[in-house]
C-alpha cells in the first residue's frame, strides 16, 4: 500500500465495469486477486498433503508392497500424461501473456489448446482406470487382480506371492489420482468459462485477472501430477 | 447494488444505514455486504450456541446422580458427541472471526468491503449447509463416537448414516472457515488505508490475520481426512481401519494436525477482542503493541507443532512425545506475553467498568487458570494420570468457554452499538457478566477437583464419591445458562428500546468508530487517513447521546 492519500477515484477517471467497488483501481484489484488465489493454492497443497503423508507412512511400513503394486501401473501412460499436462501448462502460461498483450486471437487459441490437452489427459486416465477395474484392481478390499493380469506381469514379479492388503496401495492410487482428476475437471470447466469470456472480448491489458488466476491454479494441478507420476509409477 | 466485478456506480455520498439498504429476505440472504453477512453469521452461531447449550444442560442434569438421572447411556454418548461437535465446529471456530470479524475487519481498515465479497457469501452458505448436516445427524439417530470421531470405533461397518453426515458437515464447515481466512488475509494485506502500516493496525486485525494463516494451512488437512474417513467407511480402503490394513493412529495425527491449531483459531480472535477492549476501557494506549502483535503470529506458528500432545498415550514414540511436550510449553510464552501486556495496559489507567471490560476482566482470571492447567497436561509426567479425566474437560472448557466465549460476549457488547445503532442496558450487561463468571466457575472448578481424583470423562455414570462435585457443576451450568439468557435478553431488548448509539460511544480511536452507528452501506465515502488505533489524544466525551469526539490540540 502506498502511504499517500488518493483523491476519490471518480475524480480521476471513469471506472472500468470490471472494477469491483471496494478497490481503488485495477492494479489494486489484480494484486488482491492474485494474493487470494495464492492463498487458495496454499490450502490446496495442504489438501493434498494428507494423501502424500499417508503414502509416505504406508510406503515406509510396507516398501515391498509398494514395489509390487507399482508393477500394475503402466509407466508409458503416466509419462504420456505428464507430457500432455506440462504442455497444457505451457498453453496456459501463453494465454496469460496473450491477454496481457491484448492479442485476442492467440488468447483464444491458447485457451482452447489448454482445454484440449486437459481433456486428452482425462481420456488417458479413463483408459487407465477402466483397464484396472476391468481386471479386478479396485481399491481397498475390492482389489483382487484377475489371473490374466497377474500372468501379464514380468517373471520376476510373478514369482512373488500377492502381498496382503494390496488394496491399500490402490486406495492411495485412486484417491490421489482421483482427487487430482477432479481438479483437472474443475480446471476444464474454468477454461471453458474463460473461453466464453474471451470470445466476448472481456480480456485485455487492462483486465486479465481471471486468466492469470486460473492459470496459477492450473500450474498447481500440473505440479501435483509431477509429484504423483514418479511416486506411483516409477517405484 | 452489487459489489461484483460488474459494478454499478455508487452515489458519492449516501445516507441511511446498511440495515435500510435494500429490503426483504432476499436482500439479506444474497447480500454481498460484509456487515449483513456478519449479522447473519451472528444469528446462525448464536442459534448453534443455544443448541449446544441445551445439549450441555441435558448432560449436566443427567449427571445429577451417580447412576445417571435422565437419559439412557447410549443417548448420553450421543449427547456429549453432538454437544462437542456443534459447539466446536458451529460456534467457537466461526464465532468471533466470522461474526464479529466479518463486521469489523473492513471497518477497521477504512475499506468499503472485504476483498472478495462473493467468496464471503459462499463461506456463509457453506457454514449453513454444514449446520444443516449436523441437524440431520440428530434426526437420523446421532453419533456416539465423541467429537473426535476416532477410528476404528467411528468407522465400524455397523454404523449408519450419522457418521457419514457428520464427516460431510466437517468438510463443509471446514471450507467455510478456509474461505473466511483467505478473505481476511487478502483484505488485511491489500486494503489497508494510507497511514496504516503493519504496526499501525488495531490488534484485532493482527489476531484475525494470524487466525487466517491457521485457517488456510490446517483446515484442508481436516477436510481431506474427513473425506478419507467417509470413503473408508463405505469402501473399506484400508487407510484407517486395522482390519483392512490401515492405521488408526494416522487418523489421530491428521485430526489433531487440524484440531490443535483449531483451538488457536478460537483463542486468537478472542485475544484480539481483549486487546481492543482493555485499551479503550483503560483509556490508555495498549502496552507492548509490537509484542502483542508478534505474539499472535508466534502462537499461530508454534501452534502447528504441538498436535502430538493429544496423543501422549495413543502409541507415539517417547521421543515424539518429548518433543511435542517441549513445543507445547513454548506456546505458553507468547500467551503469557499477551497477558502481561494487557495487565500492564490497565496499570495506572482510568479503568471504566462497562460491560465489555467486566467480561474482559473475567477473561483474565479464567484464561490464567485455563492456560496454567494446560501446562499440567502438556507435561508428560502429569498428563498420563490426568489423561481422559474431568481435569482435561475442565481445562479445555476454561479456555474455550471461559476465555473464548467470554471474549465473544465482550466483543459483542463492545461492537453492538456499531452493529445495531442501539445502546444496550449497562446494568443488565454487567449483571450478565457476573452471572456468567460465577456460573462458569461453579461449573468447572469442581470438575478440576473430580478429575484430579480420577473421575474419567465420557462416562454416563460415575462413582458415588463424585456426587457433590457433579451437583455443584450442574447448578453452575444453570447459573451460566441464566447469565447467557440475561445477556441475550438485554441485547434483544435494546433493539427496540435502547438509546440511539452515537458514532463513538466508548471513546475508541480505531476507524470503525469514526463513522455513523450503524454504518452506511459502503461504510466510508472516501478512504480515510488512518492514525494510531490507540491514540486517544484529543478525544473527550461531549455527552452520553453525542458520544466522544476528537478535537485536535485539547
Amino acid at each position: 500500500m502506498d502511504a499517500t492519500a488518493q483523491p476519490a477515484p471518480a475524480a480521476r477517471h471513469e471506472r472500468s465495469r470490471f472494477l469491483a467497488v471496494q478497490f481503488e483501481d485495477m492494479a489494486a484489484q489484480l494484486a488482491t486477486g492474485k494474493l487470494g488465489i495464492w492463498l487458495f493454492l496454499a490450502n490446496e497443497v495442504l489438501f493434498f498433503s494428507a494423501l502424500f503423508v499417508s503414502y509416505g507412512v504406508y510406503r515406509s511400513h510396507h516398501p515391498e508392497l509398494f514395489r509390487y503394486a507399482s508393477q500394475f501401473l503402466d509407466w508409458r501412460m503416466g509419462a504420456t500424461n505428464t507430457i500432455v499436462l506440462i504442455s497444457s501448462s505451457l498453453a496456459a502460461a501463453w494465454s496469460v501473456r496473450a491477454a496481457q498483450l491484448g492479442n485476442q486471437r492467440t488468447l483464444i487459441r491458447s485457451l482452447v489448446l489448454t482445454v484440449v490437452l486437459a481433456a486428452t489427459f482425462m481420456v488417458v486416465k479413463y483408459f487407465e482406470y477402466s483397464h484396472k477395474l476391468h481386471n479386478g484392481v479396485g481399491w481397498g478390499t475390492a482389489c483382487n487382480p484377475s489371473p490374466e493380469l497377474l500372468a501379464s506381469l514380468p517373471a520376476a514379479v510373478r514369482a512373488i506371492p500377492v502381498p496382503a492388503h494390496l488394496g491399500t496401495f490402490f486406495s492411495l492410487y485412486y484417491l490421489m489420482t482421483g482427487l487430482h482428476g477432479i481438479h483437472v475437471l474443475v480446471g476444464i470447466g474454468l477454461y471453458v468459462w474463460l473461453i466464453v469470456r474471451a470470445r466476448r472480448g472481456d480480456f485485455g491489458p487492462g483486465y486479465y485477472g481471471p486468466v492469470d488466476a486460473v492459470a496459477l491454479y492450473w500450474h498447481l494441478v500440473d505440479l501435483v501430477w509431477i509429484f504423483l507420476f514418479p511416486l506411483l509409477y516409477l517405484i | 447494488m452489487s459489489t461484483a466485478a460488474v459494478a454499478v456506480r455508487a452515489p458519492a455520498h449516501e445516507t441511511g444505514s446498511y440495515l435500510e439498504h435494500g429490503r426483504g429476505v432476499r436482500s439479506w440472504l444474497f447480500t454481498l455486504d460484509h456487515k449483513r453477512i456478519g449479522i447473519m453469521y451472528l444469528v446462525a452461531i448464536s442459534a448453534c450456541l443455544l443448541l449446544g447449550g441445551v445439549f450441555a444442560l441435558v448432560l449436566r442434569m443427567h449427571l445429577w446422580s451417580p447412576q445417571g438421572a435422565l437419559v439412557s447411556n447410549d443417548a448420553y454418548n450421543k449427547l456429549f458427541t453432538l454437544h462437542g461437535a456443534v459447539m466446536i465446529f458451529l460456534f467457537i471456530i466461526p464465532g468471533i472471526p466470522a461474526a464479529l470479524g466479518n463486521f469489523v475487519l473492513p471497518l477497521q481498515l477504512g475499506a468499503k468491503d472485504l476483498a472478495f465479497p462473493r467468496v464471503n457469501l459462499l463461506s456463509f452458505w457453506l457454514f449453513v449447509a454444514g449446520a444443516i448436516f449436523f441437524l440431520v445427524v440428530l434426526v437420523v439417530g446421532g453419533v456416539d463416537t465423541g467429537w473426535t470421531l476416532y477410528p476404528p470405533y467411528s468407522l465400524e461397518s455397523a454404523r449408519g448414516l450419522g457418521i457419514l453426515l457428520a464427516l460431510s458437515a466437517v468438510v463443509l464447515t471446514g471450507f467455510s472457515s478456509i474461505l473466511t481466512g483467505v478473505n481476511f488475509i487478502a483484505t488485511i494485506h491489500r486494503m489497508r488505508p494510507p497511514g496504516m502500516g503493519w504496526f499501525d493496525m488495531p490488534l484485532f486485525l493482527w489476531a484475525l490475520y494470524a487466525t487466517g494463516v491457521i485457517q488456510i494451512i490446517s483446515t484442508p488437512v481436516l477436510g481431506i481426512t474427513a473425506a478419507m474417513g467417509f470413503l473408508e467407511r463405505i469402501f473399506h480402503l484400508g487407510l484407517f481401519m486395522p482390519e483392512y490394513g490401515g492405521d488408526p493412529i494416522l487418523f489421530q495425527h491428521f485430526f489433531w494436525f487440524y484440531s490443535h491449531p483449531a483451538v488457536y483459531i478460537m483463542i486468537l480472535p478472542a485475544m484480539g477482542v481483549v486487546s481492543e477492549v482493555v485499551s479503550v476501557f483503560s483509556r490508555k494506549p495498549i502496552f507492548g503493541y509490537r509484542f502483542i502483535a508478534v505474539s499472535s503470529m508466534a502462537i499461530a506458528i508454534i501452534g502447528f507443532l504441538v498436535w502430538g500432545h493429544h496423543m501422549f498415550v495413543s502409541g507415539q514414540s517417547r521421543w515424539a512425545s518429548l518433543a511435542f511436550s517441549f513445543l507445547t510449553m513454548l506456546v505458553s510464552i507468547p500467551s503469557a506475553i499477551k497477558t502481561f501486556n494487557w495487565i500492564a495496559t490497565m496499570y495506572k489507567g482510568a479503568i471504566v467498568l462497562k460491560t465489555p471490560m467486566v467480561y474482559v476482566l473475567t477473561f483474565f482470571a479464567i484464561f490464567g487458570v485455563g492456560g496454567l492447567t494446560g501446562l499440567f497436561l502438556g507435561l508428560l509426567a502429569t498428563d498420563v494420570p490426568l489423561h481422559d479425566t474431568y481435569f482435561v474437560v475442565a481445562h479445555f472448557h476454561f479456555v474455550m468457554v471461559g476465555a473464548v466465549m467470554i471474549a465473544f460476549l465482550a466483543g459483542l457488547h463492545y461492537w453492538w452499538p456499531k452493529m445495531t445503532g442501539r445502546m444496550y442496558h449497562e446494568g443488565v450487561g454487567v449483571a450478565s457478566a457476573w452471572l456468567v463468571f460465577l456460573g462458569f466457575n461453579l461449573t468447572f472448578v469442581p470438575q478440576f477437583l473430580a478429575g484430579v481424583l480420577g473421575m474419567p470423562r465420557r462416562y454416563a455414570t460415575y462413582a458415588p464419591q463424585f456426587t457433590a462435585h457433579n451437583r455443584l457443576s450442574t447448578v453452575g451450568a444453570f447459573v451460566l445458562a441464566l447469565g447467557l439468557v440475561v445477556a441475550l435478553a438485554g441485547l434483544l431488548h435494546s433493539l427496540r428500546r435502547g438509546r440511539r448509539a452515537p458514532p463513538n460511544p466508548w471513546g475508541a480511536a480505531s476507524l470503525e468508530w469514526t463513522i455513523a452507528s450503524p454504518p452506511t452501506h459502503h461504510n466510508f465515502d472516501e478512504t480515510p487517513r488512518a492514525r494510531g488505533p490507540y491514540d486517544y489524544s484529543g478525544l473527550h466525551e461531549v455527552s452520553e447521546d453525542a458520544g466522544w469526539v476528537r478535537e485536535e490540540g485539547r
